[in-house]
């Protein structure tokens, strides 16, 4: 599983969650730049997120992650430790 | 059940039309969620929950702050929502030496919590009881040492019990039960609870909004009031007209097992008011042959309000017993093991509740018991006698069908109607029926057996309570009327309900000439009332058109000087 491949899975759930088709995510985007992910979202994307890829994140990366980029690379640490 | 994400998206939609409730969220922990959750099931059950939810952690100080925003938004209901976790967490802070007293101490706060919140809103409030979580301190000797967080937080939620079976307006919602059948570990997620304050976890706030919203819509008399059962494989196995009745499974052994306690948890029902009605594809005296021989049947004869047994489709028998019962489809659930004769019945009547029973009857009773289809807000000794009184109204039917004539068939009934003020000892009766009283309902203003109490004892109102018996038997007290004092010369008719299961017999007449004999002894000159359209109420749409009422823009008024005593067959008991 590529960087590619998981910011396509993470972008369709910000786009279920969120509930707007347009939603477009990057690595580099950040809440601000979304107006729906807020304090609460955040909380159903991480939920959700967890579900999809069967993983749980620890408590203090949930809030301390400053883009996507980063959230990715907790993921990546979750899967391949599951691996 | 559906999944949090789209209860959310309900929140959107058009609440136009449905009842508005006033809802207050107090909680110890973050509770925005549980909030969207109840709003966006709300949507599914008709409801418009107008919900304020006070800031996370304030319960102490919107409650005994007289000015603050919980009062001023007048919740009809209120949630208090104070989770096991910061429970533990006042035990952790506390001396050791506190720890035998911490339940009684706790539930001494609640108490005051109640008593405020009661005292100053008109409200009813609920209240979440404990999860069971242990810190794990004694192992399994905290269930012999009383000062262990386990031993306190289970005696917690038994007092919590014992002082609600006390108070008219405080009702547990048992999210305790939702653990158990849930897990711990899917109802509570540690790292989210650390991160964001929120003790449920996401995929747990759908089974309690409708945990909690079950109890809305009980106290606003939306509740089930009756279960109908097929029989070959639902009520004992096998095909009674093929196998006969020495073949039909049931008792002891193998599967009879399932059946016996399906039975057996009918007749729990039964015996709790709600009424057993029969819908069966048979012969209707072979269908019955077990009820009368079969030495292991749990159910007999005498349980069954009306039996239906014969070759017609089912949906056309449950609207006959709908029509004798006279009680809404949506107070109905249907039990049938035939996934065919579920549909037709769903098709047919969209309102009534059929549950998908699994096609393994020894899953029955797990299944039910997870739907928890028969909620109720109160239990009196009339809802023990309520099956008996059906059976007698559908002897009462079968009479009828003889006389041509309606009214030689009314008096033929000997019609005797006791006519009481309010009292200690009819209260209880009348605030039930004030909650389950829909369809004859001109107001449909719910009463608890508090606002009873106080309406019986101001001089602003006038109260009649009447009950119908004849010579079938004691229907008990089926009308209330509470009339208003607008001033020394008008009436104003705040309450008038009937139960339905004595429309037709001329109550109407007889109830209206109490009234206006009162009115005319005590120098009042008119009489007005009005009605409120619900879902249901459409039977007296025309209720005071009928009694020759003149209609004025809101409402309906009657001149009491030239009234006439209108006609019924009933006399009053002394």
């Amino acid at each position: 599983m590529d960087r590619k491949d998981i910011l396509s899975q993470i972008n369709k759930i910000f786009i279920d969650t969120l509930d707007n088709e347009e939603v477009v995510i990057e690595e580099t985007t950040q809440a601000t730049d979304v107006e729906e992910w807020d304090s609460l979202t955040h909380i159903m994307l991480v939920v959700t997120i967890e579900k999809h890829f069967k993983i749980t994140f620890d408590s203090k990366e949930i809030l301390s992650w400053k883009d996507v980029r980063e959230m990715m690379d907790s993921i990546i640490s979750k899967v391949e430790f599951n691996n | 059940m559906k999944e949090f994400k789209q209860l959310k998206k309900n929140i959107t939609k058009d609440f136009t039309g449905m009842k508005i409730i006033k809802v207050a969220i107090l909680g110890d922990t973050s509770t925005q969620f549980l909030t969207q959750a109840l709003k966006g099931l709300g949507y599914d059950n008709g409801i418009n929950l107008e919900i304020w939810e006070a800031d996370f952690n304030q319960i102490e100080r919107q409650v005994y702050d007289l000015s603050s925003e919980l009062y001023e938004f007048k919740a009809e209901i209120v949630i208090v929502f104070q989770s096991s976790h910061k429970l533990l967490g006042k035990y952790n802070k506390i001396e050791p030496n506190q720890h035998l007293l911490f339940a009684s101490n706790e539930l001494d706060t609640i108490e005051n919590i109640y008593a405020n919140l009661t005292n100053n809103l008109k409200a009813k409030i609920i209240y979440y009881n404990y999860t069971e979580i242990d810190d794990s301190v004694f192992g399994n000797f905290a269930n012999k040492t009383e000062s262990s967080f386990l031993f306190q937080l289970r005696k917690l939620n038994y007092e919590l019990m014992s002082f609600a079976s006390k108070k008219q307006n405080l009702y547990l919602c048992d999210i305790s039960s939702i653990q158990n059948q849930v897990g711990k570990s899917n109802f509570f997620q540690p790292h989210i609870y650390i991160s964001t304050e929120m003790v449920l976890s996401i995929d747990v706030l759908p089974r309690v909004a409708s945990k909690t919203i079950d109890l809305i819509n009980t106290l606003n008399g939306k509740f089930k009031k009756c279960v109908i059962l097929d029989l070959d494989n639902t009520t004992w196995g096998g095909i009674i007209g093929d196998d006969g009745i020495e073949n039909i499974q049931i008792g002891s052994l193998g599967i009879g097992k399932a059946f016996s306690e399906f039975q057996y948890w009918i007749k729990k029902l039964k015996n709790r008011g709600i009424i057993v009605a029969v819908c069966s594809k048979n012969t209707e005296s072979v269908a019955k042959e077990p009820f009368e021989k079969h030495p292991d049947m749990v159910l007999r004869m005498e349980d069954i309000s009306v039996f239906r047994a014969n070759w017609e489709n089912k949906a056309d028998n449950i609207r006959q017993i709908q029509s004798i019962l006279n009680i809404g489809f949506d107070s109905m659930v249907f039990l049938d093991d035939n996934p065919f004769e579920r549909n037709i019945v769903r098709e047919n009547i969209p309102e009534i509740c059929v549950p998908e029973l699994p096609q393994d009857p020894s899953n029955y009773l797990e299944y039910l018991y997870e739907l928890d289809l028969f909620e109720t807000a109160s239990f009196s000794n009339e809802d023990t006698e309520r099956t008996k009184l059906y059976q007698i109204e559908a002897e009462r039917a079968k009479v009828h069908q003889k006389f041509t004539n309606e009214d030689d068939f009314l008096n033929n009934l000997n019609m005797l109607s006791n006519i009481q003020a309010f009292n200690k000892f009819n209260t209880p009766r009348i605030a039930q029926l004030s909650q389950r009283s829909n369809q004859f309902n001109l107001r449909t203003v719910r009463y608890t057996e508090n606002d009873i109490d106080r309406i019986s004892t101001s001089d602003d109102y006038v109260t009649f309570a009447f009950t119908l018996e004849d010579k079938f038997g004691d229907n008990g007290l089926i009308c209330v009327t509470i009339l208003n004092k607008e001033d020394g010369k008008s009436l104003f008719i705040d309450t008038w309900f009937m139960s339905c299961r004595v429309l037709k017999r001329g109550m109407e007449n007889f109830v209206l000439n109490t009234i206006v004999n009162f009115a005319k002894k005590n120098g009042f000159t008119t009489i007005k009332g009005e009605y409120i359209p619900t879902l249901k109420n459409d039977i007296v749409k025309d209720h005071y058109l009928n009694l020759g009422f003149e209609k004025y823009q809101s409402y309906f008024s009657l001149e009491t000087q030239n009234y006439q005593d209108r006609k019924n067959y009933i006399n009053i008991k002394k």
